[in-house]
């Protein structure tokens, strides 16, 4: 059996496979399937400051390959997080990561000096979420708003931080520069890419939101492609999340240049994929004599055009 | 086990209805477990996301489920496909059922279209206790009709068109019976109609929902549906804290 340890900005994880935020709650309703243990990781539901409602339904809408959701990041604020679910999590025998969002640079910086005396492993920056009219991904589009609000997080942020990154950009190879010259010690990519769905009966868009983000399978190419091109960006470690729902996509996306990974939409159609992917990927490696699965982020031979 | 995934084989497949499948699977597991009212999350081949279906019927000793689904598009397609002898990927039981409560009192279960299936596990409790007054499009979209009479239920039909039963809506035909408790689903202007009747009673009255679902057991937080408890509006989640709610917890826009 392949090692399958992987350490992302100094935290030990068991695998690289760690559930993506938004698709797991905060790994209560998995735990029945199998023991949250089984992942090297939980990146758990974006938390805010304050409690915050979500947006109306229909939230999800069912596209070819994939589905857009406009959940509008519906939580119960951090506080209750770190009261009522960080000590459960904590117990769970994986890494606990705490992704923030808010509506302002105050915000994330309040969250990040709350969540900095707490258990928590990791604190995952959220500015890339498209389903929310303030804050959210208007920190996440531009190299100069990337590197603002990460150098701002980072004075508070005691814990290691990971800056999750929109795709919807023109250049993901800056923003990912931008991000490590805040202070990030990894980055996450890809969040979901902005979509629409009209029903042509009602001439109503399918969503509440009008818009939503875009995931699963459809997206998993565009993912490979922006962790390739933001890993020969930056030194510190990216984790490749973006449409994975096979083994054989996790090796591709760590190929590109991934440390480690997120499953999210996946969950949706095979609760069990995270386990199906780790018997896959463990698979492989021994197949291919491969020692350490860290041997295979970067390792793609690209041609040189 | 609360939920999980399991293979389920197909052992009896008909088409009662056009568009209308009437399939029952073989699952030790889930007939153990599952209750009136919850659903299953079923896997399509080929796409992303899993479609929620309401059990109609449990046997426990052939250990069975039953589902009674129709056609809405592509995902149910290919679910018709799926033939005797194929396994369906079941993700079960979900949610919460209806609180059957005393099944001496007198129930009325309404039902509309496709909203019908969840309630034959109410009758099966209620047997002739229960009036099930059932709503159409028109007499060839009737379904179950004689499962509910099976089952020793008053069953009432109406039609929007008037080819069977009633020429009119469900809630027309509640008038005249006498109840203590009303299970209903169906579409929303029906639920709207048949709260009003509970209201005006003042009667308990269990309603299931339905939204368009992503993970199924609470997790993603898709599903929401508007509920108001202790004074408070909130976003309430359609696979978990539902399908089923006690009508006063429900906002119906």
């Amino acid at each position: 059996m392949a090692d399958l340890r992987v350490n992302i900005a100094g935290v030990d994880f068991a695998n690289p496979l760690i559930a993506a935020s938004g698709t797991f709650g905060f790994g209560r309703e998995y735990q029945e399937f199998y023991p949250l243990s089984t992942l090297g990781g939980i990146s758990c539901k974006g938390i805010t400051l304050m409690e915050r409602p979500g947006n109306p339904p229909p939230r999800i809408a069912e596209t070819p390959s994939g589905m857009l959701n406009s959940v509008g990041l519906q939580n119960p604020g951090v506080d209750h997080f770190i009261e009522k679910d960080l000590p459960w999590l904590k117990q769970q025998g994986t890494v606990v990561i705490a992704n923030i969002a808010g509506n302002t640079q105050q915000d994330y910086c309040r969250m990040a000096d709350k969540l900095s005396a707490s258990s928590v492993d990791l604190v995952e920056l959220n500015i890339s979420c498209p389903n929310v009219k303030q804050g959210g991904v208007q920190f996440g589009t531009s190299c100069q708003g990337v590197e603002e609000i990460t150098s701002a997080v980072r004075k508070y942020c005691k814990k290691p931080l990971m800056v999750k990154l929109s795709p919807n950009v023109a250049d993901i190879g800056e923003i990912a520069k931008a991000a490590e010259a805040g202070g990030a010690d990894a980055i996450s990519l890809i969040n979901t890419l902005t979509g629409m769905r009209i029903d042509i009966r009602t001439r109503r868009p399918i969503l509440h939101n009008n818009t939503g983000g875009l995931s699963g399978p459809a997206v998993f190419p565009v993912a490979v492609r922006m962790v390739w091109q933001a890993a020969q960006k930056v030194k510190v470690p990216v984790v490749g999340l973006g449409g994975i729902s096979t083994w054989q996509d996790a090796v591709e996306m760590l190929l590109a240049g991934a440390s480690a990974l997120q499953i999210g939409t996946a969950l949706f159609t095979d609760p069990y994929a995270p386990v199906k992917i780790l018997d896959g990927l463990n698979r492989y490696l021994d197949e291919n004599h491969i020692a350490s699965v860290t041997e295979l982020t970067g390792a793609v031979c690209p041609y040189g055009n | 086990m609360k939920y999980d995934v399991k293979q389920c084989k197909i052992l009896r497949k008909r088409e009662i209805a056009k568009g209308i499948f009437d399939v029952t699977v073989h699952s030790p597991e889930f007939a153990q477990a599952a209750q009136a009212g919850q659903f299953a999350h079923i896997y399509v081949p080929g796409k992303t996301l899993r479609r929620p279906i309401s059990i109609c019927g449990i046997d426990r000793e052939k250990e069975t489920l039953r589902f009674v689904y129709q056609i809405r598009g592509e995902g149910t397609q290919i679910l018709a496909e799926q033939n005797e002898g194929d396994d369906l990927d079941i993700l079960a039981p979900l949610g919460n059922g209806f609180q059957l409560g005393d099944p001496s009192r007198k129930a009325v279960l309404v039902g509309g279209g496709i909203g019908v299936p969840p309630l034959l596990g109410v009758a099966a409790a209620y047997g002739h206790n229960a009036t099930a007054v059932l709503g159409f499009r028109s007499k060839d979209a009737v379904i179950l009709q004689d499962d509910f009479a099976a089952l020793g239920c008053a069953v009432r039909i109406a039609t929007d068109d008037g080819t069977a039963g009633h020429h009119g809506v469900v809630t027309d035909c509640l008038q005249d019976l006498d109840f203590s408790v009303i299970y209903a689903c169906g579409p929303m202007p029906m639920l709207k109609a048949v709260c009003r009747v509970a209201r005006e009673r003042g009667v308990e009255c269990q309603i299931s929902l339905e939204e368009r679902m992503a993970c199924g057991i609470g997790a993603c937080l898709g599903c929401a549906c508007k509920l108001h408890r202790d004074g408070k509006e909130f976003y309430g989640h359609v696979c978990k804290d539902g399908p089923v709610f006690p009508y006063q917890e429900v906002c119906l826009e």
